[in-house]
């Protein structure tokens, strides 16, 4: 475990490899739901926690349960069923405990089930920190280090692109390429700027 | 009879899931860079959303209405994973091409967004030819975007050089030149559209 990992593991989660902009991550509710900032943020705020969440526990359940009873097979039906379990509880968790909080998150949480960037963080983590059925050293951190990272990459491009479209309202489009077609077109614009990040080698 | 081809046909054109539903971008943006692997992409999901119809529908009077959701996502993880087993087994590089979007076929909307809309309420014979229909208008989809990827920006198709002396538009090949494309496509029919009505 390093600090340089570390570092790279930031720049290339948030700027390099961006979710959205890069890995196609979560790009359904990219464009559904980035009209405007407020919803914008509660969505990223719920995705970064369920992604830390759901990074920290695949995790265990890999490292623990799926390789000591070689059942890496399983990845994939145990991971997602662990993440829609995850995110119904927490969604009972708030309705029980905030009420307030619940009427934020709550149309946004149940979308995060099928949300791509959760279960393609808790994939990703095994693929880079796990070798040949075995955890590279500190590969639980990072873990877990991606999973905000990625969480923070998510926030980044959903406040980018609500901005600017609430901004759109405002400005005389063909009716064609309203909403959604402008709305590919500028993350295409976006994209092509942080393509500018891929020059940053350690 | 023309009941079951309605359904399979409407996948194709009237609610195509890309350019219509504009569901289930992530894979079709990120694999499109070449043709073989938006075919491998496409045969995959249709292999998926064929096989979670069917028992989706066959299953939809036993479970509760709660835990819908839940049923529905295993039974859509147990076709991934043995979409994975097999491509891993018989087709290596693609799977490798693919890579993370394989298993991510589970968390495509299209998959669930069928189980959840159509299967549950229908027969298992309509289920079969709605998932088809999807299916292959989710495969034609994938087929016009990563053509287009591969033979503009690499000026190749399916591996064999299409032009010679062509100066291949690499932002097309890169994840901005296919967000670019699929923004275009969708205002170009978006234009067939309202000139229609």
């Amino acid at each position: 475990m390093n600090l340089t990992q570390f570092l790279t593991i930031f720049i290339s989660a948030v700027f390099i490899y961006n979710v959205i902009l890069s890995r196609f991550l979560g790009l359904c509710s990219f464009i559904a739901i980035s009209k405007e900032t407020k919803p914008a943020l509660a969505m990223s705020l719920a995705v970064m926690f369920v992604t830390v969440m759901s990074s920290i526990i695949t995790w265990f359940i890999y490292r623990f349960l799926l390789i000591p009873f070689n059942l890496t097979y399983l990845r994939t039906i145990s991971f997602i069923l662990v993440i829609a379990t995850f995110v119904q509880f927490v969604e009972m968790v708030i309705r029980k405990i905030s009420p307030p909080m619940y009427r934020f998150f709550g149309i946004y949480l149940p979308l995060i089930t099928v949300n791509c960037a959760v279960l393609g963080v808790a994939v990703l983590n095994i693929d880079m920190f796990f070798v040949n059925g075995k955890a590279v050293g500190g590969s639980f951190y990072y873990s877990a280090f991606q999973g905000i990272c990625v969480g923070l990459g998510y926030t980044l491009a959903m406040l980018l692109m609500s901005g600017i479209r609430e901004r759109l309202d405002l400005a005389n489009v063909p009716k064609s390429v309203k909403d959604f077609p402008l709305a590919f077109i500028i993350a295409s614009i976006m994209s092509l700027s942080f393509m500018g990040f891929n020059g940053f080698r350690f | 009879m023309k009941k079951l081809l309605s359904e399979f046909l409407k996948g194709i054109v009237k609610e195509n899931p890309t350019f219509v539903l504009v569901l289930g971008l992530c894979p079709t943006l990120a694999v499109s860079v070449s043709l073989i692997n938006g075919i491998g992409m496409g045969i995959a999901a249709t292999f998926v959303l064929l096989g979670s119809n069917i028992i989706v529908s066959l299953i939809k009077n036993i479970v509760p209405d709660r835990i819908r959701i839940p049923c529905f996502i295993v039974v859509i993880a147990t076709f991934v994973t043995i979409t994975e087993l097999v491509m891993k087994a018989y087709s290596p590089a693609l799977n490798r091409a693919l890579g993370i979007y394989v298993p991510l076929i589970v968390v495509n909307c299209i998959v669930l967004g069928r189980a959840e809309a159509y299967a549950q309420r229908q027969t298992v014979l309509n289920s079969l030819f709605d998932g088809l229909g999807m299916g292959v208008g989710f495969t034609l989809a994938l087929i016009l975007i990563s053509g287009i990827r591969e033979s503009l920006g690499a000026g190749k198709i399916l591996g064999y050089t299409l032009f010679k002396r062509f100066e291949p538009v690499f932002v097309l090949g890169m994840p901005s030149g296919a967000l670019l494309l699929i923004g275009l496509l969708l205002g170009f029919f978006n234009v067939l559209k309202n000139r229609r009505t």
